[in-house]
């Protein structure tokens, strides 16, 4: 059985390490922070200036001047800071982030990804994702394995323009949590249910399947 | 200094013509100078190029400008949630440069802070490095972006005094104080003007230096995009 989004986001979730400074895209890895395991405290950052990011508020607590990088109206935590969107890139550009979890339209096994653009459709821009994808050394990209048509989204080489290259080297798919290696996707989990056949059969790219591969356990 | 006081949106805009390059602090709705992009349309100047992370929705923010083509070319980050928007663009009526959100910050910031241009990593290998120059520093490929400044840029505060000075509010702070350093003339809209010295110099955000213009605005609607709860 392939994963839902929230099984996506929970496996992601179990990567989270205690400290960590982490932005969440939007979609899929927004879901991460309803995952994040016990004892495990995160600070996550909203790229249009705000680090400490709490849930939403409750009707009486809704504030216009505090929305997250969605657009959506959220809360802060105590040892919350704001600031402005250069420094809020310094963070991130700088490297000071521990981890990026986006969403992705394609990856190929050289660590590419493209998720912002497609050619003769409206193009909305791409926001903070290249910042995040050059600035981030550990990234997680968290999508479907195949398209809406069925066709494999972890390819040779990306067919759209990019957001960045030779950045990804981690995948979480509904069928899938892999690794990029040495020009290569390396099947390291399985989800429930899924086939090392069916995993093969949806990838364009390379793939090596790894000696010690696993389920995955939530 | 208390020259840099001004009455309303009407009085603070004076200056602005036609085909002039423009900074509009927000992100998404949040932290818009609303009183002047309503003096912006009621004045219906045109040939105008905006530099803005967001262009507004259909109906508030940049998107009234854009439903009277006051404006031949943005300069944003993300564009979507607007029709007209769109629209335009895809009939060629309206000339869209879309740079990361960091790179645009970061470019505001230089122009503001007298840095002509920068090395970043970001959009190295793809579309947004086309035509720009490229070097390698210490074996990281770096695209070259030149700073940017503005005739006018307009950014909203949540307080600030007759200097200039001024504090923001949650995220509404965003891209307003790096674009009240690249304005030629930079034109403070606050939701409360208050006398010298409130303002602890602390926990000022914005120098006054960085401020031509302020004034005082009124009936801000503060439009909320997703408005999500938790129950």
């Amino acid at each position: 059985m392939a994963l839902s989004k929230q099984q996506i986001a929970q496996r992601i979730a179990q990567e989270l390490k205690d400290g960590w400074y982490v932005n969440l895209g939007i979609g899929i890895p927004t879901l991460v922070a309803n995952y994040i395991p016990e004892g495990v405290n995160v600070t996550l950052q909203s790229e249009n200036g705000l680090l400490g990011m709490g849930p939403f508020p409750t009707e009486d607590k809704v504030d216009a001047d505090l929305i997250n990088a969605g657009k959506q109206t959220v809360t802060m935590l105590p040892g919350s800071v704001l600031f402005n969107s250069s420094e809020s890139f310094a963070m991130i550009r700088g490297g000071h982030m521990d981890l990026t979890v986006l969403g992705a339209m394609e990856i190929d096994q050289n660590g590419d990804i493209a998720n912002w653009k497609i050619p003769g459709k409206m193009v909305k821009g791409m926001g903070g994702a290249m910042d995040l994808v050059a600035g981030t050394e550990n990234i997680i990209v968290a999508m479907t394995h195949a398209n809406k048509h069925g066709k494999s989204k972890l390819l040779k080489q990306c067919s759209l323009p990019l957001t960045g290259r030779a950045c990804i080297r981690r995948v979480v798919t509904d069928l899938a949590y892999l690794t990029i290696e040495n020009g290569a996707f390396v099947l390291r989990e399985l989800a429930p249910g899924v086939s090392v056949k069916e995993v093969e059969s949806l990838t364009d790219g390379d793939l090596v399947v790894a000696d010690d591969v696993c389920e995955m356990t939530f | 200094m208390s020259k840099k006081l001004y009455a309303n949106a009407r009085e603070a805009l004076a200056g602005i013509e036609d085909n002039m390059t423009l900074m509009l602090g927000g992100f998404g709705l949040c932290g818009i100078p609303e009183n002047c992009i309503r003096e912006l349309v009621r004045l219906n100047i045109k040939g105008l190029i905006c530099i803005s992370n967001n262009a507004g929705v259909d109906d508030f923010g940049i998107g009234l400008m854009l439903q009277q083509r006051q404006v031949v070319k943005m300069i944003s980050s993300y564009v979507g949630e607007n029709a007209e928007f769109e629209r335009q663009m895809l009939s060629g009526e309206l000339e869209v440069e879309l740079l990361p959100q960091g790179t645009l910050a970061e470019k505001c910031r230089a122009g503001g802070a007298g840095i002509p241009s920068f090395f970043t990593a970001t959009g190295y290998g793809t579309e947004v490095a086309e035509g720009k120059e490229t070097r390698e520093i210490d074996g990281r490929m770096y695209v070259l972006e030149p700073g940017l400044t503005a005739d006018f840029a307009y950014v909203k505060a949540w307080k600030g005094d007759k200097y200039g000075n001024l504090i923001f509010k949650g995220t509404a702070r965003n891209f307003n104080p790096v674009m009240a350093m690249a304005g030629k003339i930079t034109i403070a809209e606050v939701e409360e003007l208050v006398e010298p010295g409130e303002l602890d110099p602390n926990f000022i955000h914005t120098p006054g230096i960085f401020v031509q213009r302020i004034f005082e605005g009124v009936d801000y609607e503060k439009r909320i995009e997703q408005r999500t709860i938790t129950q």
